[in-house]
């Protein structure tokens, strides 16, 4: 019962959202999510409800896969690092607010230390750690192998490694050159032009939150949101077909997904204006096209009216508008993921004619 | 009786230890610094360095350990290459081998572990180095050098998956390979691509697009074997190396680990 509930939360359409949702409660009250009361009874939560999980054959016989295992200490470090760098964040937002200045700004903590032995001890330890836990992994898990290599038969599911399932679970929604040319690029490029693009002095070489929350913001949530809760669906949450499985569900080979989307130019011509589809395919798809140049020109002028100004008084034309690309280039992932999930909508624009799908 | 102070100070006194080290034993302010700047590995760091960038809550190591499993898995990475054959033939019979006949083996599973660890590594290593706002001015260009290592460290890991050359391998390089089909203008499957034709003669194909290139071929095959292999253990490390000494570099000279202006 609470299994077959769990199993239905899952689904991408909820899931998703909730964990968008609690995103957006972290930027909105970091005090609370960073505070050590939060962070040990969460964790405690985290490990009773996957002790729980664990019990439950299904689930393990794919987390227990050698390949999946790299995943399970992913989560741990990217939450445990989540939930501390948001922590040490708040901690010195409050003495920023007190007027004592961030605590790595101490007087003693701006004091010289030999590198030796203070670095090179801290190398030499984290260096055999990371030997033990290595060859502990080693000898727990065997390095998977399959069968030899066929390219006659492909298995089902077939997957990337786990640390590209963020963009082939994009395919869902996108085609190859969206997400894994074009979106892969602009995170490149965006990434590279974060400190071009982010002109606040202020949090260099700290820990804040309050100083910084509109960059913490757009970057946590390409990084939580996106990126790493995305391979937690392509690896978890799909099956034979990349058809959704919950994490208590059998992958049955044969659990039939009714897949009727519908592209825009269907919804505009045929359900809209009660018509057949015109034969030139930029008047059959001109409202995908209109709607694609209002997203990425008319929406940024808006944008800038209304809200925008004094960004584009302090970072200037040049950064304000790349940053207003990239922030619509990213946006337009979680946007066509809803309007799948709401209208069925599989394509704004549809030129299969060029290749060239949106 | 000698206690083993006096030991110490009789070894550190010794001809030998002169010639390899030069200095005595790194017990004052004299010797801390001349271990540090006259010893070719230990010279990266700075001699002294503020307090807040040795704090394992300030670094959390993520960087270093990075660096520490990258040598890892240069190490591991050589002894494998002793016993593997980038071959369709021979390939997978060779990983068998290593599993079978090789007493005590987990080269294989350090290299294929450690080569997981580190993305993870490295990954939260940006994340930390985003947190601290550490991208700023000075480092702008260092945050940089460090995107390109992360994408590299990326497709090291993807190109040695290929390499046991079993069902998992090639269809995860072959989902993967999928995507540069569809480059725009550059791929046949991409966006573009269809226009790129004068009269009969099409200019991009699947004989000569991205995906040909880096396949050496349509599938994956044996020449995507052995360029994978060759990206693998040689150019991307290279390339990776050269990264990583202009990264290290330019994190001193853009003053060491962050820390409050």
């Amino acid at each position: 019962m609470v299994k077959e509930l769990i199993n239905y939360l899952a689904e991408p359409v909820y899931s998703f959202t909730a964990v968008t949702a609690f995103f957006v409660y972290t930027i909105k009250k970091p005090e609370v999510v960073g505070s050590k009361k939060f962070g040990l009874y969460s964790l405690i939560a985290i490990l009773v409800i996957f002790a729980w999980m664990l019990a439950d054959p299904v689930f393990f016989s794919v987390i227990s896969l050698p390949d999946n295992i790299p995943i399970i200490i992913l989560n741990a470090g990217v939450l445990g690092t989540w939930w501390y760098a948001i922590h040490k964040g708040v901690e010195n937002d409050k003495r920023i607010a007190a007027g004592e200045g961030p605590i790595e700004g101490t007087p003693e903590n701006r004091e010289k230390v030999w590198a030796w032995p203070n670095l090179v001890y801290t190398e030499l330890f984290a260096g055999i750690a990371c030997t033990v836990f290595l060859i502990v992994w080693a000898i727990f898990f065997k390095a998977p192998l399959e069968e030899p290599a066929n390219p006659t038969w492909a298995p089902n599911p077939a997957k990337a490694p786990w640390y590209f399932l963020g963009l082939q679970e994009m395919l869902v929604y996108f085609d190859p050159w969206m997400a894994g040319v074009v979106l892969p690029g602009i995170i490149v490029v965006g990434l590279i032009a974060i400190p071009f693009i982010d002109t606040n002095p202020k949090g260099n070489g700290y820990y804040t939150f309050a100083e910084r929350k509109f960059a913490i913001a757009g970057f946590m949530y390409g990084w939580v949101v996106l990126w790493i809760f995305l391979i937690q669906i392509g690896t978890f949450l799909r099956g034979p077909n990349w058809t959704f499985y919950g994490p208590f569900e059998f992958w049955d080979l044969h659990k039939a997904v009714a897949e009727n989307n519908v592209n825009l130019a269907e919804y505009f011509w045929i359900k809209g204006l009660g018509m057949g589809l015109p034969k030139n395919i930029f008047i059959r798809e001109i409202a995908g096209i209109l709607l694609m140049g209002v997203y990425m020109v008319l929406a940024p002028i808006w944008l800038t009216k209304k809200w925008g100004q004094k960004y584009l008084q302090s970072l200037g034309t040049i950064r304000y508008y790349l940053l207003m690309f990239l922030v619509l280039g990213m946006a337009l992932l979680p946007i066509k993921m809803y309007l799948r999930w709401f209208f069925t909508l599989k394509y704004i624009i549809a030129m299969p004619e060029f290749e060239l799908n949106l | 009786m000698a206690d083993t102070q006096s030991l110490a100070e009789k070894v550190a006194n010794t001809q030998v230890w002169k010639a390899i080290f030069r200095h005595g034993p790194p017990n004052n302010a004299r010797n801390r610094a001349a271990v540090v700047a006259g010893n070719v590995f230990l010279h990266l760091h700075p001699i002294k360095l503020k307090k807040s960038g040795v704090q394992l809550g300030y670094t959390w190591c993520m960087g270093g350990l990075t660096f520490f499993v990258f040598l890892a898995l240069t190490v591991t990475g050589v002894l494998l290459m002793f016993y593997y054959r980038p071959t369709a033939e021979y390939a997978f019979t060779d990983i068998i081998g290593l599993r079978e006949h090789v007493p005590l083996g987990i080269m294989r599973e350090l290299h294929r572990w450690g080569a997981h660890l580190m993305v993870i590594t490295v990954w939260i290593h940006m994340f930390r180095v985003f947190m601290t706002g550490s991208y700023k001015p000075p480092r702008e260009f260092n945050w940089g050098v460090g995107v390109i290592l992360l994408i590299l460290t990326l497709l090291l890991s993807f190109t040695g998956y290929l390499l046991p050359w079993d069902q998992l391998a090639i269809w995860a390089i072959t989902v993967g390979s999928n995507m540069a089909k569809a480059t725009p203008f550059m791929g046949h499957g991409g966006p573009g691509a269809a226009l790129a034709r004068i009269g009969d003669f099409v200019m991009v194909s699947d004989k000569n697009d991205v995906r040909f290139q880096l396949l050496g071929g349509r599938f994956v095959g044996e020449a995507a074997l052995l360029r994978f292999y060759i990206l693998h253990c040689v150019f991307i490390p290279l390339v990776v190396a050269v990264l990583i000494a202009v990264h290290f570099w330019r994190v001193r000279k853009d003053g060491g680990i962050s820390a409050p202006l």
